[in-house]
């Protein structure tokens, strides 16, 4: 168990692990501070400046609280006037920037934005005097599997943070200053040119609806199960809807991957409601495939295979079919066939 | 060699020089001087003494201070005094090899002010003249006078005796010494020196650096390039006792690309020291070894900042790290500890160990010991560098050293600490200039610009100027500092355009509060001072820009209006003629009418309706299209 | 495979991918782990970020070079003095285990005595690698403890394959580097289910469980499970399967999920077997290349249509669950085989569940024998799992070796040269290798947005070699081997050494390996796809 101290937070005594900062003392209690920029995966980097909180006593200082690791006694106030106007004043600067088409929006009712805004409420009046960015910004649609708006980023730095931190690909970062800053690839070309590798891991994590999965319609429910590309063996939740898989999400629960995807475990689901797919038992007559029912194609392979017992036969199995698939191939070559000719492709 | 040889040599090059029997010129040659021709004049001299088969030395020097004077160059005559002249064209340079070098006529009228033995000229000794009485010169004390490439000359003007003395010294001795002196960072800050030191070297680490910021980026301000191109060593060699002191290996000087005479002074002075044995291993037998590399930066303003400008070594994007975070003496660059100072504060530090702490700390104020250092601009007679003591008055740097407002115009305002300082009004003329009278007076020293604005400034146009600089070198991460200053500008803008509705001010003073406190570093924390000290001090002007769409100041473009007194017309047609958008109509020798609905505001008509007729007037407001 | 079940006594990853991330030094040799097993990568360069130390030895400058604290950039083929090399610098410098290796080893003098060949001027003419790269390479990993070696299919898919594993086994031996947390040596398993094929008895030797088919008390064991009489000879291997096909001395072939004609190498040769063989069974999820060959395709369903378990290459196994119904008339492989077992008169096919088959292979699979879907559905296991209550193995050979003796067992080596040698006609070396966005190509190439980043083959090659043959970058050319050539679009950079060039094999459009190598590994019968002789021919646009 890890140490534990107590601090107060807006007059409530909360219990946090020693280390915790104090936004995550108070998100682990349920307490809302308002932050964009936080992840609790990455390093704080105190760039949205809505954490502001004060503390009081002999720490006496106001601070952001995704930095500040909370100690022994502190006594935070999280929304004392000082701080309630410099929130409001970002938010509405956010806002007055941020391109508001909610309800087209892919994040509409998870976006992180809309949530501090609702915590902090504007000052509509003094809103409307902020005037819009001068020109919208195009929209990178060159990756095939996700879109980059940049009239929505609100420059939170998490997907750098986590393509540098966690990914250790730092295809992207901060490019320009003043307000031309965007996110950007190498020399600010398309995503499709940067040496991003669409692992998605930056989609994941936007906070607000600037990184959005391309075709995704939200999933009826998920299930859990395991990516079946490589050897990674990386735990998947499919998300499924009207008997299609619709999207994939990395399971944070899974020992091997820890909720983390490459492309293909992300998006390379796609090809199991391929069109191509093989749909019914196909016999070959005269050179060409002509569909069949269960029982006639199994009556035609059984009589084969029933003439040609023995070393006369050999099966190949498959590295992608399950260990239960793979049992019974090989009980079937050994116990039924009577021949060890059995291998597949662990060589290759 | 051990160091009183290369002393001994060095002082005997020098008292050569010195006692030369063969005339001695020095060109101040740092870029100022250069760009106002210093470079045309050298080679006047040197073509004319080569006609006239005359010798002379003719020697590069740095900046002296007084950029009004440049190009400035002295003259000095076997046995002579050392006579300063001004403005030294091509012209005059010959004139001054005809009547004063070739004919002894000491031109009198050309000189700035001489030093030296007065003897008969009818000259002014150069420390006795009103713009260089009230300065001290400490860090300025060989501009102007040695060869910034010639490193005997700066040993020679006790150059290296501080490294010399620092390494017979323990590491808490020198410490304790730059204690004594009271030396503030010169970057802004105004951190105790001693105090940093001591934690680098507290700092537990084996490898540690030593960084020098060079960084400087305020419009307007080039103290730190005028210290790197008029004795570069003296900053090397605080480096190197820094380095000493901490146990650091290496350091960095961060110093902008903008600046290419600087980086090959510094290149030149880095070669010099290691050929003497200052840098590289074994520093003069000491055990103690140390490398200096020069690192340009792109020019980002933010850069400056310390956590920016160590992500910048590092390859990275240079954005500041947000508070708490270690300092930068327990975590800098590369993670290591690392002590970062501004040019100015090391270039202080060889005087301090040769000369001890209660030098320094004998001139200035109680808090704030030694000189300040500042780039003297706007509406003064005097422009340039000046160096004085800490606790002179801006009264006196404005009348006695900047010698007066331009063409005697009333004093309006006075904004140090550059784009993110404050603009204080004439009630503070009497502020002493150190690091909390000026904080207390809502401005701050900065690193050392002072910009004087005159009655004809416009304070919102001057909070819109400083804001758009700041907005387009924001970062661009931390929300409040790129979106407010941004939103703030868009105010302003309409705020002069004549567009200014009557809750701007308070709109401009919420988010300029939000901005200043809730920015992430310090760039953003000062942002807004430029719009909250005018609103503070000149709330009249913005009122009167908002509420009667005047401009008190007849700046704003939008808000003046040209028109022609018919009265004294006498149908010139020279204002129609200037005009580039034809809104002047009228025959000739009739009285001429502008049309303000096609008047663009530029001036022309002003400027070209003749002086004794004075017919087109500058009024303030905007007049309807009517004409009245 | 073969190589480590002989040194270790198993053939598997000795640790759990997350223990790698604490590592303090990591040898990754053979493997482009950012391209084939990006998860595990990021466990390296996590690695690597929080201090430890990284070795890459791979002929061609991968992606991981980037964080590599030394790349050794080998010349194919030449894994074995390499890695010779190193251990000969941590003998002589005295780094190695020596307690360890007198407790826990056995076999060592012999193979001590085999490094006298591998003195490091012959390592270096032979490896091409400079020799204060080896010292330097060496150090770092008999002195950071705990380190632990990842290798791929650039270890394997050689001639020399086997003895390349014996050669890394040896080094981690020698230096104690196994049998620790984040310690050990770690066979980075390709597909998914690979390691639980293997696990299973899809392997011509053994049955479920690597109990050895010529072992009489095993083929007891499983004839009494199973009520029938099994054969106690072992049977052919993938690729000798292929032969007998050609020859005719197998007659019915019943191919589960498995594309030859793209995968296989000297694939030309393959191809040919399949028309030959009389009767050719393919049960996939699309109409493959193979398929196309076949007499009959039985359609299977895809991971999201079905219940079961994948072991991956930590030896873990995960439930994977049924998210979808069937699409069309697909169905599980396991149904259809026990149609097939059932209408030939099979007993024991009477499955209703996966979690029933699970059953038997628990009963008869002692490293899989504690785990049961019960289990499962609270969490993944790792085999060895010996009991209900046993909670799985995240490393092996803690206390001792899986071998008879329990000692790890030193091998002797001597560098062999590959068996596809260069010479005037084909005087390049092709070697293969894998992309990010695409997993062999059955899937892969049927996702759109894949193919949008990764559309064709790429021919890499060194722009020394480039230039010598008039070759631009994006030119056409034609790739001969002595077995078959392709037409391929080359794409000019550094990251190939010069005189080998490198080709994926995800591409019907590019068939790469039918000029692969077909030569086998005498030991693991694994074919030699890393190697090949060719020759470049520029073909006018």
């Amino acid at each position: 168990m890890a140490d534990k101290i107590e601090l107060t937070i807006n007059g409530q005594l909360v219990t946090a692990d020693k280390g915790m900062t104090i936004l995550e003392a108070a998100l682990s209690k349920g307490m809302y501070i308002p932050h964009l920029c936080h992840h609790r995966e990455l390093e704080p980097v105190g760039a949205c400046r809505l954490c502001l909180v004060e503390i009081d006593g002999k720490w006496k200082k106001t601070v952001i609280s995704c930095k500040t690791e909370a100690k022994e006694g502190m006594v935070v106030q999280t929304e004392t006037p000082e701080i309630s106007e410099i929130r409001q004043a970002t938010v509405e600067l956010l806002i007055a920037d941020h391109d508001v088409d909610c309800l087209a929006c892919g994040q509409n009712t998870r976006c992180a934005l809309q949530r501090v805004a609702d915590h902090v409420g504007l000052n509509k009046k003094r809103l409307q005097r902020l005037k819009p960015p001068e020109k919208k910004l195009p929209i990178d649609d060159s990756n095939p599997f996700f879109n980059f708006d940049p009239n929505q980023c609100v420059l939170c730095g998490i997907c750098v943070r986590t393509c540098d931190e966690l990914q250790n690909v730092q295809a992207i970062d901060y490019a320009y200053r003043g307000l031309g800053t965007k996110i950007a690839g190498f020399g600010d070309k398309l995503r499709i040119e940067s040496s991003c590798e669409s692992c998605g891991e930056c989609i994941v994590r936007c906070p607000v609806g600037a990184l959005t999965e391309k075709d995704s319609p939200k999933p009826t429910h998920q299930v859990k199960t395991v990516c079946s590309f490589c050897g990674c063996g990386c735990g998947l939740l499919l998300g499924v809807r009207d008997n299609r898989i619709v999207s994939a999400q990395g399971n944070v629960n899974s020992p091997a991957n820890k909720g983390r995807l490459c492309v293909k475990g992300r998006f390379g689901y796609k090809f199991v409601n391929h069109p191509d797919r093989l749909t019914s038992p196909l016999i070959k007559r005269n050179g060409e495939f002509v569909k069949a029912d269960w029982d006639e194609a199994l009556d035609l392979v059984t009589d084969t295979f029933s003439k040609n017992k023995g070393e006369k036969f050999a099966a190949i199995a498959s590295a992608k079919a399950t260990n239960e698939d793979n049992y019974i191939l090989q009980k079937f070559t050994r116990a039924v066939m009577g021949t060890n000719n059995i291998d597949h492709c662990a060589r290759l | 060699m051990i160091f009183s040889e290369i002393k001994k040599r060095a002082e005997a090059e020098w008292d050569q020089l010195q006692h030369s029997k063969e005339l001695t010129l020095f060109i101040g040659a740092a870029t100022c001087g250069r760009s106002a021709g210093a470079l045309e004049a050298k080679k006047t001299f040197q073509d004319e003494f080569e006609k006239r088969g005359i010798r002379a030395n003719i020697i590069e020097v740095g900046c002296l201070g007084p950029c009004w004077a440049e190009p400035l160059i002295s003259i000095v005559k076997p046995g002579g005094p050392n006579i300063f002249y001004k403005n030294v064209t091509t012209e005059r340079a010959t004139e001054l090899v005809e009547k004063f070098i070739v004919a002894g006529d000491p031109l009198p009228e050309y000189a700035l002010g001489l030093v030296g033995d007065k003897g008969d000229y009818s000259i002014p000794v150069l420390w006795d003249m009103p713009n260089f009485k009230s300065q001290e010169r400490v860090l300025f004390r060989n501009f102007g006078f040695i060869d910034p490439t010639n490193i005997n000359h700066y040993i020679a003007n006790d150059g290296y005796s501080g490294l010399n003395k620092a390494l017979s010294m323990k590491p808490a001795e020198l410490i304790e010494e730059i204690k004594t002196s009271g030396l503030r960072g010169r970057g802004g800050g105004g951190f105790s020196v001693g105090r940093k030191w001591e934690a680098g070297l507290a700092a537990k680490e084996k490898q540690k650096y030593v960084v020098c910021n060079a960084d400087e980026g305020d419009p307007g301000a080039f103290m730190d390039r005028s210290v790197l191109e008029g004795e570069p060593h003296s900053v090397l060699e605080g480096m190197i006792i820094a380095g000493y002191t901490i146990g650091a290996q290496t350091g960095y000087i961060y110093v902008r690309a903008e600046y290419p005479l600087a980086v090959k002074r510094l290149q030149g002075a880095i070669q010099q020291a290691k050929d003497m044995g200052f840098l590289g291993e074994n520093i003069m037998g000491s055990g103690f070894s140390f490398e200096i590399l020069i690192f340009q930066g792109a020019g980002a303003f933010v850069c400056g900042e310390s956590t920016a400008l160590t992500l910048s070594i590092e390859g990275k994007r240079g954005m500041p790290k947000a508070a708490p975070r270690p300092r930068t003496t327990e975590v800098g660059l590369f993670d290591k500890p690392t002590l970062l100072n501004n040019v100015k504060t090391f270039s202080y530090i060889p005087q301090i160990i040769n000369k001890g702490g209660a030098w320094l700390s004998g001139i200035g104020t109680k808090d704030s010991k030694g000189t300040a250092v500042f780039a003297l601009t706007g509406m003064v007679n005097n422009c340039g560098l000046i160096e004085v003591p800490m606790g002179t008055t801006i009264r006196e740097i404005i009348y006695d050293i900047g010698g007066g407002i331009t063409d005697d115009k009333a004093f309006k305002a006075v904004q140090t600490g550059g784009p993110s300082g404050g603009c204080l009004p004439e009630e503070f003329l009497d502020t002493p200039v150190d690091y909390d009278s000026l904080t207390a007076a809502g401005s701050m020293m900065g690193s050392g610009g002072m910009v004087i604005m005159d009655e004809t400034t416009c304070m919102v146009e001057v909070a819109r100027y400083f804001l758009d600089f700041t907005q387009k070198e924001s970062c661009g991460q931390c929300t409040l500092c790129k979106l407010g200053t941004k939103q703030m500008l868009n105010i302003l803008e309409d705020i002069v355009a004549g567009k200014g509705r009557p809750e701007d001010i308070d709109t401009l003073f919420n988010i300029g509060k939000a901005v200043n406190t809730g920015s992430l570093c310090g760039l953003g924390q000062s942002a807004a001072n430029p719009v909250l000290t005018t609103i503070k001090y000149f709330r009249e002007e913005y009122e009167a820009h908002i509420n009667d769409k005047i401009c008190p100041a007849m700046q704003c473009k939008e808000l003046l209006s040209y028109v022609i007194n018919a009265d004294t017309c006498i149908g010139c047609t020279a204002c129609a003629k200037a005009c580039p958008v034809e809104a002047i109509t009228g025959e000739k020798k009739q009285v001429h009418v502008i049309d303000q609905a096609k008047c663009i505001r530029c001036g022309m008509c002003l400027e070209k309706c003749p002086k004794k007729i004075r017919a087109v007037e500058c009024v303030p407001g905007r007049l309807n299209e009517g004409g009245k | 495979m073969a190589g480590l079940a002989a040194s270790l006594g198993s053939g598997a990853m000795t640790n759990a991918i997350s223990e790698l991330g604490s590592a303090s030094a990591i040898l990754a040799i053979g493997t482009n782990t950012t391209a084939t097993h990006p998860i595990v990568a990021l466990q390296v360069k996590d690695a690597v970020r929080n201090g430890s130390k990284l070795i890459v030895a791979n002929p061609k400058e991968i992606e991981l070079c980037r964080f590599a604290d030394v790349f050794l950039q080998h010349k194919p083929g030449t894994d074995v003095p390499l890695l010779m090399g190193m251990m000969r610098v941590i003998v002589e410098e005295g780094l190695h285990d020596k307690s360890f290796i007198e407790s826990r080893c056995e076999d060592f003098n012999a193979s001590e005595k085999s490094l006298a060949e591998f003195d490091l001027n012959t390592v270096e003419k032979i490896t091409g690698v400079p020799q204060d790269k080896i010292i330097q390479a060496a150090r770092i990993y008999a002195t950071e403890t705990p380190a632990s070696i990842i290798y791929c299919m650039g270890i394997t898919q050689h001639v020399q394959g086997t003895d390349n594993v014996l050669a890394i086994s040896n080094l981690a031996l020698l230096t104690g580097n196994i049998g620790k947390p984040s310690s050990g040596v770690n066979p980075l398993r390709g597909q998914n289910n690979v390691q639980g094929a293997c696990d299973m008895g899809c392997l011509p030797n053994v049955y479920p469980g690597y109990q050895a088919v010529t072992s009489p008390e095993a083929k007891a064991k499983f004839e009494s499970a199973w009520g029938v009489a099994l054969s106690d000879t072992a049977g052919l291997t993938h690729t000798k399967i292929f032969d007998a096909c050609y020859e005719g001395t197998i007659k019915a072939l019943y191919l589960v999920g498995e594309n030859p004609v793209l995968s296989e190498a000297d694939a030309s040769h393959a191809i040919e077997a399949m028309k030959k063989v009389d009767f050719l069974v393919v049960q996939d999820i699309f109409m493959t290349e193979t398929a196309e060959l076949a007499d009959v395709v039985l359609p299977a369903v895809t991971f999201a249509e079905k219940d079961g378990t994948f072991t991956n290459t930590e030896r873990r196994v995960q439930r994977v669950r049924k998210a979808i119904a069937s699409v069309g008339d697909a169905k599980s492989d396991w149904w259809i085989t026990c149609q097939l077992a059932k209408r030939l008169k099979g007993k024991g096919f009477d499955f209703s569940s996966s979690a029933e088959i699970m059953e038997e292979i628990s009963t008869l699979t002692p490293s899989y024998k504690g785990i049961t879907y019960t289990r499962l559905e609270k969490g993944s296991l790792q085999w060895p799992c010996p009991s209900e209550d046993h909670s799985g193995t995240p490393f092996l050979h803690a206390e001792k070796f899986g071998t008879d003796s329990g000692k790890g067992k030193f091998k002797p080596l001597t560098y062999r040269k590959s068996a596809e040698v260069t010479d005037s006609e084909y005087p390049i070396l092709l070697t293969t290798d894998r992309s990010l966005y695409h997993y062999h190509s059955t899937m892969t190439r049927r996702v759109y947005g894949l193919n949008v980043l990764n559309n064709e083959e790429l021919m890499n090659i060194h722009p020394e070699d480039a230039s010598v043959l008039g070759i631009e970058d994006g030119q056409m050319v034609k790739v001969v081997s002595r077995r078959g050539e392709v037409e391929v679009k080359a794409l000019v950079t550094e990251n190939c050494p010069q005189g080998t060039v490198s080709m994926t094999f995800h591409f019907f459009e590019t068939p790469t390996n039918v000029l692969t190598c077909c030569e086998l590994d005498p030991v693991a019968n694994t074919p030699t796809t890393k190697v090949c002789a060719v020759r470049i021919e520029g073909l006018n646009s």
